[in-house]
């Protein structure tokens, strides 16, 4: 019987009723139970039939049945209303508002939106009938259909004819567009974005709403906490309505609030450079700079340069900097102009004349047989022979030209020959190195000098490792310079590890110069990629039992110093200096030096050293597990790989079963509630190579 | 396969400083020996016999301070010196006298040679970079009158003067001055009206010299870009861009025309002296001996054009005597 009901499209009818009984007595009643029924039927059909329901009563079929029945019935309400009568269309909206709230927003309004839209488009009848619907979804309901109209919308105008002033007039459509959806959720995509703040640029009463809502995503953006905790993706959203903001504004009303949004932006820009993940610090900048073009339409602008600036200059800098350039360019723009235009116009007829005649005549006799100029080549000079004039021009040579072929030629000496190489000590080399600074715009002069440094600490690794160890731990040093020291570490350590034929090549073939530019994501990606590398090859030969071709078997020459380069890293972390702060405001570099760890624990795989490198690590590990920046906690993750990885199996179970049990909790622990990606998938694959570990015994 | 180049004559060591201005005097008659003077940083000016190849005498008259600039007034026992104490030096060598007959005081600190035309018979005009930035004054020598001060309109910013060039036409003529500029720009100056004639914008970076050609009415000038700019004078008086000349290597601190306009020399930054063909600008020899940047290049005035030379000064202490294309 339902059935048949639909199918003639008596719900329409029913809905129309209802509609034009204004308020009797005891309706209330009948319209809850009627609301119920509407909108639950295909629940309470299929409860009835026990899911042997008929395909109309599917929710993917009644939906938009239900739809079209209401379009229907808004039509017979628009015919009435010109026809002079009244009639009331909060039935209706009940049914949307809990047809909504049901999850079904998706089938009603595919069918509702595109109707309304060209209903409206013309009828301010139909648009004010529309924004009744809307207006009178009840407070509860409103928030499934607000989203389900700003998400369907196809655009920004459509949004404004279907929605009208709700926002102004409405608190709880207001609390949701305008905090909800752009604060507390980050899941919509960017069209939803647009839609919605277009929505808000449309009217002048709303724009209001705009400045308003952009200073609250600005105080968000701002907010270190925010950057700290929030993951990667929210912050990406909230920077994309940030910048869809931005483009809405006029100018006076960015004049209005500039020193507002100044305050927030250089805010925004410490907090943002301040952290630990690239992308964090790419995206704070992206913002700022287009925040600031649109806060000062002459004069400064802030410009970064986006591809991995490592050096942190204050925004202040930056505006100052920029004004100073500015004002050069545009002076010597105005000189050229003044210049060239009088000059061009002038003289060109005779010009062309003297210069024809100067041709003719230089015809004549020019006999002068050239010499041989083939030897006439770039300048280049001429690079030191030995290490100790290296040492000499490092230290203290005028020349630049000198100095720079000294830097080029380095790597290559102290490789040539080791032995002879005694003639200088390594130490001293290497503490030349690290103080080296760079003197001229030379090229790829950090790969430069981390090869170099390398290189001397490959040829003799105990006393230079010791000497930078200690270094890292010591005052007056810059982030740079430590940082640098845990690269070369780390870059030493796996040359050593190599086979030493394996290790040249790749050495002279893939010089790393990005790792100096973009430390962070650069160095998580070499870690992971070891990692997987070894993974591979593990299932690669359980599965078909093949042995994979052996390289030619030579001794591995970090096994007797891979303590050398672990011990003095690990020991002093918790003791803050007063320029160096670990634990404190350096924790870009704690990050660093965890990844480090992990890399060389990974490395020193089938060292003597490793069982008591691995104890030292979990427990480090286990002082940090709860360090709030990201980064730190994926290095941490990935140290506890790298240690599950290096240690044999029974050395792990015999020495360290219980920090192994609680290291398990705490990895169940971040997989659960780790606000980072990252963290949950690295959390994960620990997991999974502890299951291993397990099933092996 | 083309000569290789060739080396030079003879070196002249001996200065113990680098060496910044040169100047021959080999046009008297025999018996008179050949001369070229040269200064250097450490304030002396050597006479160098070009028959013996030594040193004749040393004059000391700037207090230790670098001669840049040494030219003859006539003969060779009329010297005028210019030096970083911001004196120019009148010298009398005549009869082994080694004095200083006068000098004049420029209160200039830059490093701008002078530069002297003959007017008549011991009268001479000499141009030079005076106290006051952008501004240039010429004198009448010897008696050292002002004739004029030429000073760029207000809001021109030239910089300073880095090069001079007095000519004239034909003798008798008006004298005219043409001066290039820290900006990059070289201005053709009227002397008589004390009025810039034409302006052109050779170079990016500060000329550092310049050379013209009044015959051909055609210039040339270096800074310390790659490019070397020749340019021309059309009967307006306007200064025009001819063509310009890329080099190796940036940076060349003199260039010279031969007397006989048949080639031209420059001094590079990078060691080399460069020879060139003056009318096309077709490039001949590259001349590699020095091992520092050569300051200083100068074509002697032998009147047989056999013996002609060309010698460089160089910061690396050593002049270099050339003989190239004599045969012509």
């Amino acid at each position: 019987v339902l059935e048949q009901f639909l199918q003639k499209g008596r719900v329409a009818a029913l809905l129309w009723e209802v509609c034009q009984q204004p308020a009797q007595p005891g309706a209330p009643e009948l319209q809850e139970a009627l609301l119920s029924r509407v909108a639950c039927l295909p629940d309470h059909v299929s409860n009835q039939l026990q899911g042997k329901s008929p395909p109309v009563f599917f929710p993917q079929n009644y939906f938009p049945l239900l739809g079209g029945a209401v379009i229907e019935v808004l039509q017979k309400i628009s015919d009435s209303l010109r026809g002079g009568l009244d009639c009331s269309i909060s039935f209706v909206s009940h049914i949307l508002g809990k047809v909504c709230v049901h999850g079904r927003q998706k089938e009603i309004l595919s069918v509702l939106v595109p109707h309304l839209t060209e209903l409206t488009q013309s009828d301010c009848i139909w648009q004010r009938i529309c924004w009744r619907l809307v207006e009178c979804v009840p407070e509860r309901w409103m928030e499934a259909v607000l989203l389900g109209f700003v998400q369907r919308a196809p655009g920004a105008d459509v949004l404004s004819r279907l929605l009208g002033n709700l926002v102004v007039k409405n608190k709880k459509a207001q609390f949701v567009l305008t905090q909800k959806v752009l604060l507390l959720q980050y899941g919509h995509k960017t069209a939803v974005l647009q839609n919605l703040l277009g929505y808000l640029s449309l009217d002048p009463l709303r724009r209001s709403l705009l400045i308003q809502v952009l200073q609250e995503l600005l105080e968000t953006w701002g907010s270190s906490s925010a950057v700290k905790h929030s993951p990667a993706e929210q912050q990406q959203y909230i920077s994309k309505a940030i910048l869809i903001c931005l483009s809405h504004l006029k100018e006076s009303e960015i004049e209005s609030c500039r020193q507002e949004l100044l305050t927030s932006m250089m805010e925004g820009v410490k907090c943002h450079l301040d952290s630990n993940l690239p992308c964090v610090r790419r995206l704070g900048m992206i913002v700022a700079e287009s925040i600031s073009l649109k806060i000062n339409t002459e004069g400064p602008v802030l410009k970064f340069q986006v591809r991995g600036s490592m050096k942190f200059m204050s925004a202040v800098q930056g505006l100052e900097e920029r004004k100073v350039l500015k004002h050069m360019i545009q002076d010597v723009i105005a000189k050229l102009l003044s210049r060239v235009i009088p000059r061009t116009s002038r003289g060109t007829l005779s010009g062309w004349a003297s210069a024809v005649l100067a041709d003719a005549r230089a015809v004549v006799d020019d006999d002068l047989i050239p010499y041989d100029m083939s030897e006439d080549k770039e300048l280049t000079a001429k690079a030191p022979l030995y290490l100790r004039d290296c040492i000499e021009v490092l230290t203290g040579c005028e020349d630049v030209d000198k100095w720079e072929a000294t830097v080029k030629a380095l790597e290559g000496l102290i490789r040539r020959n080791p032995a002879a190489a005694r003639e200088v000590k390594h130490v001293e080399l290497a503490k030349i190195l690290l103080h080296l600074e760079e003197k001229t715009c030379m090229e790829g002069f950090a790969a430069l000098r981390q090869r170099a440094q390398v290189a001397v600490l490959t040829t003799d690794p105990i006393p230079v490792a010791q000497y930078l160890t200690s270094q890292f731990y010591s005052l007056n040093y810059s982030l740079r310079q430590r940082v640098d020291i845990l690269d070369v570490l780390v870059l030493a350590a796996q040359e050593l590890s190599c086979p030493k034929s394996h290790g040249n090549t790749k050495h002279s073939v893939a010089p790393k110069p990005g790792i100096q530019l973009l430390p962070g994501s650069d160095s998580s990606k070499d870690w992971r990629r070891i990692v997987d590398e070894r993974i591979k090859s593990k299932t690669r030969r359980i599965a078909t039992g093949q042995a994979q071709v052996e390289p030619a078997a030579s001794p591995n020459e970090f096994n007797s110093v891979a303590g050398h380069f672990f011990f003095p890293l690990i020991q002093h972390f918790d003791r803050p200096l007063t320029t160096f702060d670990l634990l404190g405001e350096d924790h870009f570099v704690l990050g660093r030096l965890v990844h480090t760890l992990a890399i060389l624990m990974y490395l020193a795989v089938n060292t003597v050293a490793v069982t008591a490198m691995g104890k030292a690590l979990l427990e480090f590990v286990w002082t940090l597990r709860f360090h709030t920046d990201c980064y730190v906690r994926q290095g941490l993750l990935s140290c506890v790989s790298s240690l599950l990885l290096s240690v044999p199996a029974e050395r792990l179970l015999e020495d360290m079963t219980e920090e192994l049990l609680e290291a398990q909790s705490w990895l169940g622990d971040v997989v659960e509630k780790d606000p980072d990606g990252d963290c949950r998938r690295l959390a994960l694959q620990n997991l999974l190579l502890l299951e291993n570990l397990k099933k092996k015994l | 396969m083309a000569l290789p180049p060739p080396d030079p004559q003879f070196v002249l060591r001996g200065t113990s400083a680098a060496v910044h201005a040169l100047h021959f005097s080999c046009g008297d008659q025999e018996p008179d020996v050949p001369i070229l003077f040269s200064g250097s940083e450490s304030g002396l000016i050597h006479v160098w016999n070009l028959k013996t190849r030594r040193v004749d005498t040393a004059l000391d008259g700037h207090g230790r301070n670098s001669v840049y600039c040494v030219e003859t007034m006539g003969s060779k026992d009329k010297l005028l010196s210019q030096g970083r104490d911001q004196r120019i030096c009148l010298w009398d060598l005549a009869e082994g006298r080694t004095s200083v007959l006068d000098s004049v005081f420029t209160e200039n600190v830059g490093f701008c040679r002078c530069s002297l035309l003959k007017m008549a018979q011991g009268r001479w005009l000499m141009a030079m970079a005076s106290k006051a930035l952008a501004e240039v004054q010429v004198l009448e020598l010897p008696s050292k009158t002002s004739v004029c001060t030429l000073k760029p309109e207000v809001g021109a910013k030239l910089g300073m003067p880095m090069c001079l060039k007095l000519w004239q036409v034909s003798c008798g003529s008006q004298p005219l001055l043409l001066a290039g500029y820290e900006d990059g720009s070289v201005v053709l100056w009227n002397l008589s009206m004390g009025k810039a004639l034409s302006q052109l914008a050779c170079h990016q970076e500060p000329v550092m010299s310049l050379d013209f050609d009044s015959e051909r009415t055609k210039g040339i000038s270096g800074s310390s870009e790659k490019v070397l700019s020749i340019w021309s004078l059309n009967e307006q008086q306007n200064l025009q861009v001819y063509k310009t000349h890329r080099l190796v290597n940036a940076g060349i601190s003199d260039v010279t025309i031969r007397p006989d306009r048949k080639i031209l020399a420059t001094a590079g930054w990078d060691h080399r002296i460069r020879i060139f063909g003056w009318k096309k600008m077709k490039p001949l020899a590259v001349l590699d001996y020095h091992t520092a940047t050569i300051h200083c290049v100068s074509f002697s005035d032998h009147s047989q054009p056999s013996e002609r030379l060309l010698a460089a000064g160089s910061k690396d202490h050593r002049i270099s005597i050339w003989s190239i294309y004599t045969q012509t």
